[in-house]
């Protein structure tokens, strides 16, 4: 069976995020990092492939993004993955999720997996969708937010089918995929293992291949900020809220006695 | 023409409620457009007398399509069909989990432009744009549609039910050949209830407890404080931590569990994302209790205190009964 995990780079969570005022887009400048939800989506495929119900041969990280994304395969690949694609092309700067979903569906087509894993969301977008679009383009089955994945092997020791469940609007769903199909994973999956010392020396030999868009027949039509379907028109300003009174605890009697005069004032006890 | 199309769903012989309000939303939008709010309801257990109910939040015509529940690609079969043979500009879905997943396979499949977490919709110059809050909702960003057919996939509890009419819609059945992969996933069981019932609905004050806790233990502190308080309180959860087995489904607060709005809600070791803020931001006052400063619940907590909730939750459940006691 092959693997292959979406990853995606994302801006530090611990670095402010903020909007170019001029394309209204996430600027993507700063401290870059692997998307803390696919890292959930590598350690779900290495437990597969440790798990030992099916043999996976290979597991493939894939990724769009600019130059600097290939620190986000170096990562994936220090965390399981044999070998990395990356994705880069100018033409697909600026890419609406839409577009951003037809275009890793044309690297995923070339990959032919049997199974295809991402993290449920990415920290910056704060979009769940990805993997729906890249499903519907590769005709297969998928699920989002799956928390726990059994797989079923056939007879002959051949990949079946997927037990997965998630948690969704009314409870708790168990659902049965046959292969090949797309899947989020929730962050309650697993707990990612932390990468070994001499697994982030080696993650930069493993084999990784620059692909741009014409190596795919991805048509530039279809890509990037300006043939995007969903047109950013233009920003404001939420609402604003007061900001609320913070107590920084010091000296926790202190606080307490802070707390209770807060809630006696308005009369929550 | 200008119709739009809403996909509703259903459960156990009832609507859901964000389902509802996209519903009313659509209704408004429409007329503003100079179009019709149309709604597909996908379900074996559908009757008709319960989706002609849904001209009471203003659907002229449901569409009823026979097909497995709870999963999304077959409803992206049947929109795209309804799409294709009866023409909508847009669709339009409320918050949850499975809007996501439909709106998004929607889009793929028909080249639409989407835009998801939207907490608006306005008319203007007969098209809609949409807004969708972005970076923690500190701004909004303003979307409008190049496809033929534009996707808003709503925020939860972004659009409030806003009853449209008392007469009925049309109802029409249409059947809907599903994609060899659509039906390639199969629900084994649907909405199971993890863990004790807990009602949180009804509650003045909910003491509520995240991944900050540290353990499942961590909730005893919360039930403390929550019997401190007395009266109609209770202890809710984060799904991070209901996922971890640590409290009950039932007791959620969020995108896939319940929305609460007590006189208080007081957030013990909860980082404020926002799948969770969506269940909750409707409370009188909100009190957070986080250690690390930069907790997104701190942008809209009234009072929010940093620090380590070990110390401070016993001594303040310890000064809430002496208060009280007064």
């Amino acid at each position: 069976m092959k693997i292959c995990v979406l990853v995606k780079e994302v801006p530090d969570a611990a670095v402010r995020k903020r909007i170019d005022p001029s394309t209204g887009r996430m600027d993507r400048s700063g401290e870059r990092t692997l998307n803390p939800y696919d890292t959930h989506a590598i350690e779900a495929a290495m437990a597969i492939k440790e798990g030992g119900a099916v043999a996976v041969e290979e597991i493939v990280a894939v990724t769009m993004g600019p130059e600097s994304a290939l620190r986000t395969l170096h990562k994936a690949v220090s965390l399981g993955a044999d070998r990395s694609l990356h994705l880069c092309d100018q033409l697909l700067a600026g890419s609406d999720v839409a577009a951003t979903g037809y275009a890793l569906a044309k690297a995923l087509e070339r990959e032919q997996p049997d199974l295809v894993l991402l993290g449920q969301q990415s920290d910056d977008g704060e979009c769940y969708t990805v993997g729906a679009v890249v499903a519907d383009h590769l005709q297969m089955p998928s699920l989002t937010q799956v928390i726990k994945i059994d797989i079923e092997a056939a007879a002959d020791g051949q990949p079946a089918k997927l037990v997965c469940e998630r948690q969704a609007e009314y409870g708790y769903d168990t659902v049965e995929v046959t292969f090949p199909a797309v899947i989020a994973v929730g962050d309650a999956i697993n707990e990612p293992r932390y990468p070994s010392l001499k697994a982030i020396m080696g993650a930069k030999k493993q084999p990784l291949e620059l692909l741009a868009a014409s190596d795919l027949g991805i048509d530039p039509e279809r890509v990037g900020g300006e043939y995007s379907a969903a047109q950013w028109i233009g920003a404001k300003e939420p609402p604003k809220k007061a900001k609320g009174t913070m107590i920084e605890d010091q000296d926790t009697d202190a606080t307490v006695e802070q707390i209770v005069a807060w809630l006696d004032e308005r009369k929550l006890i | 023409m200008a119709d739009i199309l809403v996909y509703v769903l259903h459960y156990d012989g009832t609507f859901n409620k964000n389902s509802l309000g996209a519903l009313c939303e659509a209704s408004k939008l429409a007329q503003a457009l100079g179009g019709e709010a149309h709604a597909l309801v996908l379900g074996d257990s559908a009757t008709t007398e319960l989706c002609a109910e849904l001209g009471h939040y203003g659907a002229t015509k449901v569409y009823i399509v026979d097909g497995p529940e709870g999963l999304a690609q077959p409803v992206v079969d049947a929109m795209a069909k309804v799409i294709a043979e009866r023409g909508f500009s847009y669709a339009l879905f409320g918050g949850g989990l499975l809007g996501f997943e439909i709106g998004a396979g929607l889009a793929a499949r028909l080249g639409a432009g989407v835009a998801m977490e939207v907490t608006g919709v306005r008319a203007e110059a007969g098209k809609l744009i949409a807004e969708r809050p972005i970076l923690g909702d500190s701004a909004i960003s303003e979307i409008s549609y190049r496809s033929d057919v534009g996707i808003v996939i709503a925020r939860l509890n972004a659009f409030e039910i806003t009853p449209a009419g008392s007469s009925d819609a049309a109802v029409e059945k249409m059947k809907v050949e599903f994609s060899p992969f659509s039906t390639r996933a199969r629900m084994v069981r649907r909405g199971e209830q993890r863990g004790e019932d807990v009602d949180i609905e009804g509650a003045d004050v909910v003491i509520a407890g995240g991944r900050g806790l540290g353990n499942p233990a961590g909730f005893d502190l919360c039930r403390e404080l929550a019997r401190a308080f007395g009266g109609a309180s209770a202890v809710a959860a984060t799904r991070a931590v209901v996922d971890a087995g640590w409290y009950p489904y039932a007791g959620q607060i969020g995108q896939t569990g319940k929305t609460v709005s007590p006189k208080l809600y007081f957030a013990a070791g909860i980082s404020g994302a926002i799948q969770h803020k969506v269940g909750m931001q409707g409370s009188d006052n909100i009190v957070a209790i986080n250690k690390d400063a930069n907790a997104p619940i701190f942008e809209f907590a009234d009072l929010g205190i940093v620090g380590d909730l070990n110390k401070i939750l016993p001594k303040l459940t310890a000064a809430i009964r002496a208060k009280k006691d007064e």
